[in-house]
């Protein structure tokens, strides 16, 4: 371990033990993309129509409300990793970047909580 | 060899996209990002503007059907569901990429050029689907 250049700084320090906990929670959640992306996609290519009335009854129902807040969820999770790889990417000064992560985690929080509060409303009749 | 805090000559970066010459697994992985992050932004946007409007009862409903129908709600709608397709083939494409296959040129360049084709004839069949009805 040398203090010139910047991979001279940081050779022979081994693994950082984290490097593949984001891929992996990246596919998990792209598998539960896949399923519940499809399962909306399908659910609204078989409605007869989208009025007030159609939907919300569609809703309103314990399993679609739940899946509904589960989409919100992973879209979410697997959103925030994504576009966390961009920032660290393409955004190289330090604190730029705390201040992108900051923001970027309260955002997904937000809308998580958003989501949830939607789909539990609907489901209660709260709506 | 310079010593911490003295300003050191700037080392060579790796190459970006004006260096490689353009090809289909490349246009790929830039689309891949591209639809990814349009779709996190946009794309929760307006699943929660959705989802919220039908929470919020029949006149903020009201409100959200009126602007997605409009023509500039309709080309979000359907700029979304084209992002939802192009990067869920691309993603399911990755997913194979990473049990190892399809790293042979032929078959790589194949799959690169399809990818895009199966989301655009995926986006048609949807929005057929729901227009002709």
């Amino acid at each position: 371990m040398g203090n010139g250049t910047s991979i001279g700084r940081v050779r022979g320090l081994g693994s950082a033990h984290s490097g593949a906990h984001h891929w992996l929670i990246q596919r998990f959640t792209a598998i539960g993309n896949l399923f519940l992306g499809g399962w909306l996609l399908f659910s609204l290519l078989g409605l007869p129509n989208y009025s007030y009335i159609t939907m919300h009854d569609w809703l309103a129902h314990p399993l679609p409300a739940t899946l509904a807040g589960l989409l919100v969820l992973c879209t979410v999770w697997h959103a925030r990793l994504g576009m966390q790889v961009l920032v660290e990417d393409y955004v190289h000064d330090a604190g730029l970047k705390f201040a992108s992560f900051a923001a970027l985690n309260l955002a997904a929080f937000g809308a998580g909580a958003f989501g949830l509060v939607c789909a539990i409303r609907l489901a209660l009749g709260g709506a | 060899m310079a010593s911490a805090g003295v300003s050191r000559p700037k080392r060579p970066l790796s190459p970006h996209l004006q260096i490689w010459r353009w090809g289909p697994a490349m246009a790929v992985s830039i689309l891949h990002r591209v639809t990814g992050n349009g779709l996190a932004v946009v794309g929760i946007a307006t699943l929660l503007c959705w989802l919220g409007s039908l929470a919020g009862g029949p006149d903020s409903y009201a409100l959200f059907q009126a602007q997605a129908g409009t023509w500039y709600g309709q080309v979000v709608l359907v700029g979304l569901s084209w992002a939802f397709f192009n990067h869920a083939a691309s993603g399911i494409r990755h997913f194979l990429l990473d049990i190892g296959a399809g790293f042979e040129l032929v078959a790589n360049a194949r799959w690169s050029v399809l990818t895009p084709l199966i989301a655009i004839l995926a986006t048609a069949a949807c929005w057929a689907a729901v227009w002709l009805r």
